[in-house]
């Protein structure tokens, strides 16, 4: 649900970052913020096990500069990925414009990554949304791991309908801006739509 | 998707404004802010500058999100407020018209029992100003205004591609 406020022209959105566990979502966002400069972020915050992994779910609010005068701000959240925490992950589709799905490229992955994705079709159906609605951007992650399944066997298993693709090593940020610059401009032409 | 977009316009945030200034003065409450469901912030009032309001918001609409999924767990439609009581200050959330969410923080200069009052008082103005905002929108969008009015309507590949170059 994005906020438009004409008293203090601001525009809200946000994003989610979806996919199964240890797949990258939250480097992904780490990386945006080290990259991003102090004025225009603000902190990140991760509600995270004592193991790093992600618990309820990492926010990082990014503003972007205006748009026709509107201060633009996108705020990103990454769900928990392992499996067990679906409650969580429904709760943080919540009012969400966009999506990036942060798939694991590594073969032995590639059933978890097909679980993720459907499990994220039903959670935006409880939600009310339907993922050939909503902004989208497939993100193919750690491709410089040796054991990664090819681009077109992914994209096979996991394209839902021609969103765009693109492969990242979040870890060293190949491809975590174009990434989210790929769902945020669907966000922004979701709202010329009105 | 933007059926449900929440749009605050100039006449309405003045009024919610004066609403959360009032409930401030008469709660002693040191800060008082609203966010909508998805943490998003839509007005504050009170000592701001030692805090992380963007945090803040977020978290709280985790916090909401999270207790409505175990009210719903066992089997209540919500918990409508909720209170964290700490060493110093105090948090008092509640929900207003259903989908937005006021949050006093207090000390003990204020009580409990005079927050929730004057939070009962407040919450039934701003229902008042939601349900408004609400209308208002529906009635713009029915009459198609809202896509004129829209600044994003003139919106340019070059814009977007702006935004990501600093």
């Amino acid at each position: 649900m994005t906020f438009i406020n004409y008293a203090s022209r601001e525009i809200n959105c946000k994003i989610v970052y979806y996919g199964p566990g240890l797949g990258g979502k939250t480097t992904n966002l780490q990386y945006v913020y080290d990259k991003t400069a102090p004025s225009a972020k603000g902190k990140m915050i991760s509600l995270a096990t004592e193991t790093d992994r992600t618990l309820f779910f990492d926010f990082l609010p990014l503003e972007l500069g205006s748009v026709r005068g509107f201060k633009t701000r996108f705020h990103l959240y990454t769900v928990p990925g392992q499996v067990f925490y679906d409650a969580s992950r429904k709760l943080i589709l919540k009012g969400v414009d966009g999506i990036i799905f942060v798939a694991d490229s590594q073969v032995e992955r590639m059933d978890a990554n097909i679980e993720s994705v459907s499990n994220l079709e039903q959670n935006l159906k409880l939600q009310g949304y339907d993922l050939m609605k909503i902004p989208y951007t497939l993100q193919l992650n750690k491709r410089d791991l040796p054991n990664v399944a090819s681009v077109d066997d992914m994209k096979r298993e996991l394209m839902r309908k021609g969103e765009p693709v693109l492969e990242a090593v979040a870890s060293t940020g190949i491809g975590v801006f174009d990434t989210l610059k790929a769902v945020a401009k669907q966000v922004l032409i979701e709202l010329k739509k009105g | 998707m933007t059926t449900s977009d929440m749009i605050m316009y100039e006449e309405e945030y003045q009024r919610i404004k004066t609403i959360i200034t009032k409930l401030r003065t008469e709660s002693n409450a040191k800060l008082v802010f609203l966010v909508d469901k998805n943490g998003q912030q839509i007005a504050a009032q009170g000592d701001l500058e030692n805090l992380d309001a963007t945090s803040l918001a977020s978290l709280t609409a985790g916090n909401v999100a999270a207790t409505d999924g175990l009210a719903k767990l066992i089997g209540e439609k919500e918990f409508s407020i909720l209170f964290h009581e700490g060493e110093r200050d105090n948090i008092h959330i509640s929900i207003v018209a259903q989908r937005v969410i006021l949050v006093v923080i207090f000390d003990n200069r204020s009580s409990l029992g005079l927050v929730r009052l004057r939070v009962k008082k407040a919450s039934s103005e701003l229902t008042d100003v939601f349900e408004r905002v609400v209308k208002k929108i529906n009635h713009e969008r029915e009459s198609g205004r809202l896509d004129v009015e829209s600044p994003f309507a003139e919106i340019t590949d070059d814009d977007i591609d702006n935004l990501f170059t600093n």
